[in-house]
């Protein structure tokens, strides 16, 4: 143990990273995950154009569910996302984005979600105006 | 890095300390980082357009619905493609691994062509659209719909002459390093790509022709 066996060690290191970018792609991992994604894709399509399910607010939930499960397995196997890529900055800046989707899609659905009825001409009644 | 390391006590003559790296010292992954940090504020654009596609989703404004204008089954040969390109180009990654050039042009150019059919069958949906009157400017769902769709589309179109390039660069070039970092940024791009895509088929096309 010495300085010098350190110094090496980090250099065959460094050296390892910019052959391969510190990504480790494996055929059993693409294998993974496009089967995976293709079962979670026909389910949804299956679900829809087979009339299986005939209330929309249940199937509704199940393709977003299905579509949420999917994205995730798109980015563990195919974006080769873990916690540890770039000393974790890759999950930080995820991680972040998904909050401000999560605000940007849930707020604006929530906030418009009665357009219409603020919108109706009674509210433009002059009569109604204080 | 090793010359900031510490010393036990007794375990020999203290190295000089030293508060600064001496030696340049670049993040190898940068660029793969920022390209990342780019992937993401691309997601906010997408977020955006799906807010909008959620809001004005259901307002047909008298003009065709959903249920009438979408179809399915392109819809899910689209989704094969896509889903197919994706795995097309983790085998070009795997083949750029192991230094092997050719199977990986030959992969990239069958991703290429699968991402170029995805585009042309897009392209026909859309000029079908607009052929029977369902344009962008019909109604807010037909224009939240183009302007989503529309934009995940140009990306596969920019994600395409992307791939050109790249190609010709690793003909003239070779493996290098400078080619297999591109290599690495329009995987993450291409499969970014997809992940749009399966919340477009979700949320657009399947939950828009439910009932």
């Amino acid at each position: 143990m010495s300085a010098h066996d350190e110094l090496h060690a980090h250099g065959g290191d460094h050296g390892h990273d910019e052959e391969d970018f510190g990504i480790h792609a494996t055929l059993g991992g693409y294998a993974t995950g496009f089967v995976l994604s293709v079962v979670l894709t026909v389910i949804p399509f299956w679900l829809v154009m087979g009339h299986v399910i005939t209330k929309s607010s249940t199937a509704a939930v199940i393709i977003l569910g299905l579509a949420a499960v999917q994205i995730v397995v798109h980015m563990i196997y195919f974006l080769h996302m873990n916690a540890k890529s770039e000393g974790g900055w890759n999950m930080l800046a995820l991680v972040f984005t998904i909050v401000l989707v999560v605000i940007t899609l849930s707020g604006s659905i929530w906030i418009m979600y009665h357009l219409n009825s603020n919108m109706m001409p009674s509210m433009m009644d002059p009569s109604n105006l204080p | 890095m090793s010359e900031i390391s510490t010393t036990l006590p007794g375990s020999g003559p203290a190295k000089p300390l030293a508060f600064y790296d001496t030696a340049e010292h670049h993040p190898v992954n940068g660029t793969l980082l920022g390209f990342w940090v780019y992937l993401m504020s691309d997601c906010l654009v997408f977020a955006c357009l799906f807010a909008a596609y959620g809001v004005l989703g259901r307002e047909y404004a008298g003009g065709p619905t959903a249920q009438e204008v979408l179809e399915l089954p392109a819809v899910a040969v689209n989704t094969t493609l896509l889903l197919l390109s994706s795995i097309t180009y983790g085998f070009a990654v795997l083949a750029m691994q192991r230094n092997r050039q050719n199977p990986m042009l030959v992969w990239l150019v069958i991703t290429g062509l699968l991402g170029a059919g995805f585009i042309t069958l897009e392209l026909r949906e859309f000029a079908h659209l607009i052929s029977i009157g369902a344009g962008p400017q019909r109604s807010a769902f037909l224009s939240s719909f183009f302007t989503l769709v529309g934009t995940h589309g140009l990306h596969v179109t920019c994600g395409l002459i992307w791939l050109v390039v790249l190609i010709t660069q690793v003909l003239r070039k070779g493996l290098i390093t400078a080619n297999k970092r591109r290599l690495l940024c329009l995987s993450m791009f291409w499969h970014f790509l997809d992940v749009v895509w399966v919340g477009v088929f979700s949320f657009v096309y399947l939950m828009g022709v439910l009932p």
